[in-house]
């Protein structure tokens, strides 16, 4: 909320002269040890920690802990890889998924985590509807959830769904026991919810804290897992401090040991105090542009072009944290499947004003570009964090006549225009690690964020769902890709990254492959 | 004027029904959908069913004319039932059960403070003798209200939790986690006590009856403590309301800072989320407590000022 300067520079200061930085410790136990409690600070209230409902990042970090996926994927490789099932079976249309569950796993209320609780969970996901907004587009188009044996499950789906594979590796499909998909949406959300996860929920006190402590019968961790048996940690609390002012002294002065949100501005003070500290581009679509198409002018493809052409990428390293890139592609480098097409990117002032020229948009005595009397310029209302870059965006578009107000607003407001489809530009990234994500946000009957018609690139949207195979489904998604930034339906700006900081104490501290936080391995160093 | 109970009480009623009137008109003005506010928590582009969504506005009584919605809340209301969160799906009235008792110790703890301190620094102004510290003390309330809460609260943090370890920066639990943000919170509130204070102390030692007891020989203390302070002190009643405003104010960011849950916080995420049941409760909430602290002050003024209590009855 506030963020004065004098502020930052003060606790600088402070934490500059402070007489005990948390240093490299010099006598660390080379071995993992149980026990302790691990403080993480959060910058808001998860509101709802039902994972299967979440829908932001805070949520998503706790409902990680309680719950298991049928499958993991490899934060590298991007490889779906076994977890509560030990393999699988996908027919070659990718409309058919059978599951063989491992034997032995229960939810923390004793019941048996079985085919017929995955039924159950898949089924439940369907009815809660708009409530569970990622886990329902994940399930988009299930025709049926059939128990073949105890530990056999087949999950079918009216048309082909290659994303569903890697959605099984995610929270949002994470497995409640059937008890608690019984409770009522509000319920699970403040906490009832038994999952089969390494972590159980203790207490949640909205805008305080929450509290989850270690299962001690859990043995099943995902096949990536760097051990095996219960979860190192005893508890870990989930402390909520919004002030990132409040944060950055606290992990400091050792008052909590994580801080999962670190703004650019703190970057510096935490490197001078060697505060150690992970960081990875999200996987998804980049912060980008998207032009709504039904409005003139970017209704013209010469003017979505320019726009593209007129941005200089390599000067937003300026103003983002330095764990940031400029976009090269509209997918995040971290996503599956991911190319470099920044040479679809190339900064080319003259040839963007070439292409208004010719378009009839001709600059004035002012400066801007006019055609019939009318300015050449768009509105962009937004609500992120990231003024500066669309500063740039707009001083770069500035140089070539194109005029764009930017209108800080709330994300009330922007979510409102965008389901009115009142908007000519659209500002948004979207975190998922699959590149699946370009279907459901760019194909013109799913989200549409273009609000166009019908294009041949739709079936090649289409069709890079329909195939599990990696050489034919990279083909695809970079075709399409390319077809996105030469049409101008998206103009890429820079990735998002997630940094977080934490104590010198804190070990195994790591990302799972959408970058949010899995404390299964993470372990503290007792002084 | 008329004092019976029953027009109280019918006032009482009257302030609480036009803040709920105010309050819901603003709320209803305001752009922006809190359905599709609870649909795009993350701001990611979601792909909602438009049947779903219908749903879930039937839920939360979001459907129908501003009308039917004015009347259904109002209705809902006069059988106490305060409506359901949008956001976490309780009933408001147990968000505000919950929160409430973490705010009033905080500002009942700040008041502990506040009070002994602002009247402390008015006396002492008065009663110093020497220049510069006299002046210091005189013009210190004017700029401690001038503060922005925000900026103390981060100021006590960075000196007595980060940098000396003495007190911790969050948590609810025992004392130690009140006494940062109760100081201030405190902080402005001892600033205005001291300001109105000191200036009524000022026009009491002005009156015939001071200097007449001056003239008698009254030493300095005794004629401020015994004479002066006893009349000088009612004025400060009649800021009972106002103090009760800036506690309610200064918890939203106190709350934020200190990392405290309580109805500042509750108030101020609503408001975020446009969850128009919860902002309405703390509304009203805040509305009774104005009507009852009136009510309480004006029953004490007869009883503190014997002028008042000749004055209604003749």
């Amino acid at each position: 909320m506030y963020r004065p300067l004098a502020i930052l520079a003060l606790s600088a200061a402070l934490a500059g002269c402070d007489g005990q930085p948390e240093q490299h410790a010099s006598v660390a136990p080379a071995q993992p040890q149980h026990g302790g409690v691990l403080r993480v600070a959060f910058d808001g209230d998860p509101n709802c920690i039902d994972p299967q409902q979440a829908g932001n990042n805070t949520a998503l970090n706790v409902g990680r802990q309680l719950v298991d996926s049928l499958t993991d994927q490899d934060p590298q490789s991007a490889e779906i890889v076994p977890w509560l099932a030990e393999r699988w079976e996908v027919s070659a249309d990718s409309r058919q998924f059978t599951f063989h569950l491992r034997e032995g796993v229960t939810f923390a209320d004793g019941s048996p985590l079985d085919a017929a609780a995955v039924k159950a969970n898949f089924e439940a996901i369907v009815a809660l509807g708009a409530r569970a907004q990622l886990a329902g587009t994940y399930l988009a188009g299930l025709e049926s959830v059939q128990v073949n044996g105890p530990l056999s499950v087949q999950v079918t789906f009216k048309q082909a769904n290659a994303q569903f594979l890697q959605a099984s590796s995610t929270m949002s499909l994470g497995l409640l026991s059937p008890a608690t998909l019984q409770r009522s949406a509000e319920e699970r959300c403040q906490g009832a919810l038994s999952g089969s996860g390494p972590f159980t929920v203790k207490s949640f006190e909205h805008n305080r804290l929450v509290r989850i402590e270690a299962r001690p019968d859990y043995h099943w961790p995902s096949s990536l897992a760097g051990h095996q048996g219960r979860a190192w940690l005893d508890a870990i609390e989930f402390h909520i401090l919004p002030e990132s002012g409040v944060r950055l002294g606290s992990l400091l002065s050792a008052q909590i040991d994580v801080n999962t949100s670190v703004p650019v501005q703190d970057e510096a003070v935490l490197e001078s105090q060697g505060v150690p500290s992970i960081n990875r581009p999200n996987p998804g679509i980049v912060f980008s542009l998207t032009p709504n198409v039904s409005r003139p002018p970017l209704d013209e493809r010469a003017v979505r072009q320019a726009l593209n052409k007129a941005i200089d990428r390599r000067q937003f390293q300026g103003v983002i944290s330095r764990f940031q890139k400029p976009a090269t592609s509209v997918l995040a480098s971290s996503t599956p499947f991911y190319q470099d097409l920044s040479s679809h990117l190339a900064y080319d002032p003259e040839g963007a004003g070439r292409l208004l020229d010719e378009a009839g948009w001709i600059r004035g005595a002012d400066g801007w570009r006019q055609r019939d009397g009318k300015r050449l310029g768009f509105a962009l209302d937004y609500w992120q964090a990231t003024t500066p870059v669309l500063e740039l965006v707009q001083q770069q578009l500035r140089a070539i006549g194109v005029e764009l107000r930017l209108n800080k607003s709330t994300i009330g407001q922007v979510s409102l225009q965008q389901t009115s489809l009142d908007y000519s530009l659209w500002f948004f990234n979207l975190t998922r690690a699959d590149p699946d994500v370009l279907r459901t946000v760019f194909l013109s009957s799913g989200r549409n964020v273009n609000v166009r018609g019908p294009l041949p690139l739709d079936q090649t949207l289409q069709d890079s769902a329909a195939s599990l195979d990696a050489a034919r489904r990279g083909a695809l998604i970079q075709q399409a890709s390319a077809e996105l930034l030469a049409q101008g339906h998206v103009i890429p700006l820079v990735e998002a990254a997630t940094v977080t900081a934490f104590r010198d104490a804190v070990r195994g501290l790591h990302y799972e492959a959408s970058t949010r936080l899995q404390f299964y391995d993470t372990w503290l160093v007792r002084p | 004027m008329k004092t019976s109970p029953l027009w109280r009480l019918a006032q009482a009623l009257l302030v609480l029904w036009a803040a709920f009137s105010l309050s819901f008109a603003i709320l209803y003005a305001l752009p922006g959908d809190p359905v599709a506010i609870l649909l795009a928590q993350s701001g990611e582009p979601g792909t909602a069913d438009p049947a779903q969504v219908a749903e879930l506005r039937a839920r939360y009584h979001l459907d129908g004319s501003l009308w039917q919605q004015y009347g259904g809340a109002l209705w809902r209301l006069l059988h106490l039932d305060l409506g359901v969160s949008l956001q976490t799906g309780k009933p408001v009235a147990a968000a505000l059960a919950a929160a409430l008792p973490a705010t009033l110790a905080l500002a009942f703890a700040a008041l502990l403070l506040a009070v002994p301190l602002g009247i402390g620094v008015a006396l002492a102004a008065r009663q110093v003798r020497r220049r510069p510290l006299q002046a210091a003390l005189h013009n210190a309330p004017a700029l401690v209200v001038s503060l922005p809460t925000f900026w103390v609260g981060l100021l006590l943090l960075q000196l007595f939790s980060f940098r000396l370890h003495w007190l911790p920066a969050m948590g609810e639990h025992g004392v130690a986690s009140l006494v940062l943000p109760a100081l201030t919170l405190a902080l402005p509130c001892a600033a205005m006590i001291a300001q109105v204070l000191g200036r009524s102390l000022a026009s009491v030692s002005q009156q015939p009856f001071v200097q007449a007891l001056r003239s008698k020989g009254v030493g300095r203390w005794r004629l401020l403590w015994r004479h002066v302070l006893h009349n000088a002190a009612i004025p400060l009643l009649s800021l009972t309301g106002t103090l009760l405003g800036n506690l309610l104010a200064g918890a939203v960011v106190t709350e934020t800072v200190f990392s405290r849950d309580g109805v500042g916080r509750l108030a101020q995420a609503a408001v975020a989320s446009q969850d128009i049941a919860v902002v309405q409760g703390v509304v009203l909430l805040a509305a009774t407590l104005y009507v009852l602290t009136n009510l309480l002050t004006d029953l004490l003024y007869p009883r503190l000022d014997p002028r008042l209590r000749q004055g209604s009855h003749p």
